[in-house]
């Protein structure tokens, strides 16, 4: 393995428990659709970005930024028609998406892959992780009043919009990290899946947090493990396209089958 | 000499509340001194949970609302939505509250005591909690920071009618130990004989202000609920039930 492909191997793992993190909290608040508009609003920057020959993750940045905006301003009107906005951001910003990315790079911007980080893309990435990182544990207080009761939060003095947008922020973030590996279709699901998990299994918060982490790392893992190994895995007369993005959610959709089996510690 | 009891908690001039063009509340007068149980009473859509968001600046509102500056408010909710699956447990919430404000983390078995409920419930999932459970919970979260004027909104309206009785009981007891002011939205009119020491009659305006003796009479209450009202105030215990308004 070259020094870029382990930079690329160490950051996809910390994302994995960044994602965890954060899709702990994400399910709690009951915002998993929302978080799929906020991985889907990346690809028409991507695609834009793209077009003008400058880096893709800068323009799903931008479009992430003003993605996360609008949603914020979605939930503080929290009118009936949320839904309805969120669902047809979402399948506009995939058309437009698809319609501005080029062709032979529409699969990667959808599904994602790896490849190797330079130095400074590195460290980017690791000082991203660590803001994740310190919000979620800063702010863990504020998020469990707010998630539990905006009401109450606000009467303990939390300002709960600030605090909201602050967090699809910190969502935004962590979808921007995956993008690279996971690609606009899949980083939602590390988000969400990996969560699915913890709640599957427990019951105490801290439990719920470590559980939802490791079972991310976990799916990065083998994901990438398989990935790596066995790209076109043969079973019988049908090849796997095994790439790193549909690994890695494979993995983590397997370990939620299991999860349904088990009972909560 | 300025006497405490003299000092308003809470002085409410000229309150008005729309909520999307509709008029809530008009032009409501009101105050709370030191001490002081204020209950608000009135029917269905009268605006009564209404004032209590605007009075914790939840909702936007026009004319004053005064807030003392010694007022340490703890808020009680009507009912919470939160999903029953949380992973979260009144110590979580306990502890969630103590580091947002800031003070040293609740004494889990002080609070046990005073609220009735063992430490294994506080450890429980508040999905998996009682009505009663979960709302003695609550009343225990409002208390954490040592307010000393509780807001409670309908607090027994999720809890069985028994479990009414000793909510009420928990409430008066625990304003009596801590000195606590109140205001407190009730539908109960017992309760409100038995501890309020005034009462606001509210149906979008002010209906009735005062001692609820002397200002709860049987025409306050017809031109509140719109009809006559079936219950006289008396002092027997065993008649403490009020008829519920229709």
């Amino acid at each position: 393995m070259t020094t870029s492909e382990t930079y690329s191997v160490i950051l996809v793992l910390l994302t994995a428990l960044a994602a965890g993190l954060v899709g702990s909290f994400a399910l709690m608040k009951r915002m998993s659709l929302a978080g799929d508009v906020v991985s889907h609003i990346a690809l028409p920057g991507l695609g834009v970005a793209m077009l003008l020959k400058v880096n893709p993750l800068v323009g799903a940045a931008i479009a992430l930024l003003l993605g996360t905006v609008l949603i914020w301003q979605l939930q503080n009107r929290a009118t009936m028609t949320t839904d309805v906005a969120i669902g047809v951001i979402f399948t506009a910003a995939l058309a437009i998406g698809t319609v501005l990315t080029p062709s032979e790079d529409l699969i990667e911007a959808l599904f994602g892959g790896f490849e190797g980080l330079t130095l400074l893309w590195f460290v980017i990435g690791l000082l991203a992780v660590i803001t994740i990182v310190v919000f979620v544990l800063a702010f863990r207080y504020k998020l469990i009043l707010s998630l539990f009761s905006p009401e109450l939060a606000a009467a303990t003095g939390v300002n709960v919009s600030r605090l909201n947008l602050y967090f699809l922020l910190v969502f935004s973030l962590t979808v921007l990290l995956g993008l690279r590996f996971l690609g606009a279709l899949l980083v939602g699901a590390l988000i969400i899946i990996p969560a699915a998990i913890g709640r599957q299994l427990t019951h105490t918060l801290t439990a719920f947090l470590l559980t939802s982490s490791i079972a991310s790392v976990l799916s990065v893992i083998l994901g990438f493990s398989i990935s790596r190994f066995y790209p076109h895995l043969v079973i019988g007369h049908v090849t796997l396209n095994l790439t790193l993005g549909p690994a890695i959610i494979a993995v983590a959709t397997v370990l939620f089958l299991l999860s349904l089996l088990r009972k909560k510690i | 000499m300025l006497r405490l009891s003299d000092v308003n908690l809470l002085t409410v001039k000229n309150l008005s509340v729309r909520i999307e063009d509709k008029l809530i509340i008009d032009d409501l007068n009101f105050d709370l001194k030191s001490r002081e149980r204020l209950s608000i009473l009135g029917p269905n859509g009268a605006g009564k949970t209404v004032l209590l968001k605007a009075l914790l600046d939840l909702i936007p509102y026009t004319g004053e609302i005064v807030w003392a500056a010694e007022v340490r408010l703890g808020y009680v909710p009507q009912k919470i939505d939160a999903d029953i699956h949380l992973p979260l447990t009144f110590t979580d919430l306990f502890r969630a509250k103590c580091r947002t404000l800031k003070v040293p983390p609740a004494d889990l078995n002080e609070v046990s005591n005073s609220i009735g409920l063992t430490r294994e419930l506080l450890e429980t999932p508040v999905g998996h909690l009682s009505g009663g459970q979960f709302q003695r919970g609550l009343i225990a979260f409002a208390l954490i920071g040592k307010p000393n004027l509780l807001l409670l909104d309908e607090p027994t309206a999720s809890v069985d009618e028994p479990g009414e009785e000793h909510i009420y009981e928990l409430i008066h007891r625990l304003q009596d130990e801590h000195n606590l002011a109140s205001i407190m939205v009730s539908h109960d009119l017992s309760f409100v004989f038995r501890y309020a020491t005034n009462v606001l009659c509210l149906n979008r305006q002010r209906v009735c202000f005062g001692a609820p003796r002397e200002a709860l009479s049987p025409d306050v209450l017809e031109k509140l609920y719109g009809e006559p009202m079936g219950f006289y105030h008396h002092n027997h215990k065993d008649h403490l039930k009020s008829e519920p308004p229709a």
